[in-house]
């Protein structure tokens, strides 16, 4: 019973000691939340102020009519579908690049890593002028007969690339596949290594361990970089309008439908079109997250 | 038996030079020395995971210095257990019987058996993440033994456990090396579990590897005279 009331001292010191200390931090606290919170509202205020006013210039009615439109729905069928493709072949090569990237230390990585870069910071122009280039070059420039790629191809599968639907993949793809990659290069380096090593002590070739342990709990990051290359695709505009071209109801996906209706002074139905790309871009990024929140439990 | 003759491991600074090591059929062999020496990546190289500068492993005589790690008939519990969060404790200890593509009956029974064994029965339809540090160490240690390995490589099995969680898993280690026989190199800290485990210790110090213990030949000399 002796010992207590000095240990209470103690205590009531500590207390003290830790109140007056705990003042002036909440001040700097305030300032702190005040400042972050201040320039962070700032843009998300800027983004919501955008959405508001695209909502507020068109009424319903011209909404509902330009969606009717054929070629809008043609524009809203092309654009689904070479999105989902270019989003799903983003997959294909981003999944194994960016685990080799995340595992491995290699002659060259960064020179590959700089590579898969470029296709972010490149001027969208410049990336469709460069498709549209490499298409149309001489294969004798790299050894290989005089024909164009677009010509062997032609002959070889029977459809053209440049200035049809498979050129809107390509292009879609050539960015999206840069912002999956990276996406699955975050989310291999977050998955410990260690446990593919003890599955191939376990009897495991690399490939197994790599489809039994990394693959799936690599799956939210799969199910982010596919919404990233989903999103991605969708908003590509510059490369497609190059190596495309935007014809339409052939080669017109919703990102050129805006220009095009610009171009022809129909602003209510270019407002309509972004909107629904608002809309789509939302609705897949909500399903994906909540497809990804699921996979996490 | 484990035989490693002159092997050397050089990554960045750290370097290990011309070890040689022998436990022979059956045995265990404690490897002790202190954080950093080397303890860990002499297991990883009997266990293929890292590849030697030179010198040779083999295993029952057979030299698999080349050999990937999954055709080396190791068992491996790694010092963090890694286990896999994917996975629940009845597919953790399956795993290495699925890869083999063991029958369905065959990799339930096993695993049963197995989990009888190491008390870990009511917890197999249990996410790994949930479990506490001895029962993840009973998982990790029946993951390696779940397919009747010839050899077992233990890294730090009683490291960061409670004092009775560590006795107990010491107990538990003491019984399957009666009741297995398997060829056993187990890397630890502590000296009295070493005592306990081992008829040869050895100690890694500055890159070299040094014989400290040898039961086995105290037993022969003892039987002699």
């Amino acid at each position: 019973m002796a010992d207590h009331p000095p240990s209470n001292r103690r205590c009531n010191k500590v207390t003290k000691s830790m109140g007056d200390r705990s003042a002036p931090k909440r001040k700097s606290d305030a300032v702190f939340f005040a400042v972050t919170g201040g320039l962070s509202s700032c843009y998300v205020l800027l983004v919501l102020l955008l959405l508001i006013a695209d909502v507020r210039f068109v009424s319903p009615s011209a909404f509902l009519e330009a969606v009717a439109k054929p070629e809008i729905r043609s524009s809203i069928e092309l654009t689904l579908l070479t999105c989902t493709t270019a989003a799903i072949l983003s997959l294909w090569v981003a999944t194994p690049l960016g685990y080799l990237l995340s595992r491995f230390e290699f002659r060259g990585r960064w020179i590959i890593e700089a590579l898969v870069d470029i296709p972010m910071v490149l001027p969208p122009l410049v990336l469709g002028l460069s498709l549209l280039i490499l298409f149309h070059q001489p294969l004798s420039l790299f050894g290989a007969g005089s024909s164009s790629l677009e010509e062997w191809i032609r002959q070889t599968v029977g459809i053209g690339v440049t200035h049809h639907w498979p050129a809107i993949v390509l292009a879609q793809f050539t960015v999206a596949s840069a912002f999956a990659v990276r996406t699955m290069r975050v989310a291999f380096d977050q998955i410990d290594p260690r446990g593919e090593d003890i599955a191939r002590t376990l009897g495991c070739t690399r490939g197994q361990a790599f489809l039994r342990i990394a693959m799936p709990q690599a799956s939210r990051g799969l199910v982010a970089a596919t919404a990233i290359a989903w999103a991605r695709s969708l908003g590509e505009f510059g490369p497609i309008l190059v190596f495309a071209g935007a014809t339409r109801m052939r080669t017109e996906v919703l990102s050129t439908s805006v220009f095009l209706e610009l171009s022809v002074g129909q602003l209510d139905a270019a407002v309509a079109v972004s909107l629904l790309m608002v809309a789509m871009a939302t609705a897949v990024l909500l399903v994906l997250r909540l497809a990804g929140t699921k996979l996490s439990r | 038996m484990i035989e490693l003759q002159g092997i050397s491991v050089s990554q960045g600074d750290f370097q290990l030079e011309s070890l040689s090591l022998t436990v022979p059929s059956g045995g265990e062999a404690v490897l002790m020395g202190g954080n950093g020496a080397g303890k860990t990546t002499v297991l990883e190289v009997i266990c293929g995971l890292r590849k030697p500068s030179s010198g040779s492993v083999r295993l029952g005589g057979k030299d698999v210095t080349t050999s990937p790690p999954g055709s080396r008939g190791i068992g491996y519990v790694p010092q963090d257990r890694s286990l896999f969060p994917n996975l629940n404790v009845f597919e953790n200890l399956a795993f290495a019987l699925r890869v083999r593509g063991a029958e369905r009956s065959v990799t339930r029974n096993r695993v049963n058996e197995l989990a009888e064994q190491l008390g870990l029965t009511p917890l197999l339809s249990r996410d790994v993440r949930s479990l506490s540090g001895g029962e993840s160490q009973r998982v990790a240690i029946g993951r390696a033994l779940v397919f009747e390995p010839s050899v077992l490589l233990l890294d730090e099995p009683t490291s960061a456990l409670d004092e009775n969680t560590r006795r107990q898993t010491t107990e538990l280690l003491i019984n399957l090396k009666s009741q297995l026989k398997m060829t056993t190199l187990h890397v630890t800290h502590r000296r009295d579990e070493a005592a306990q485990l081992a008829d040869r210790i050895y100690e890694l110090r500055r890159g070299d590897l040094h014989l400290i213990a040898d039961s086995s030949e105290e037993e022969s000399v003892a039987e002699e005279t």
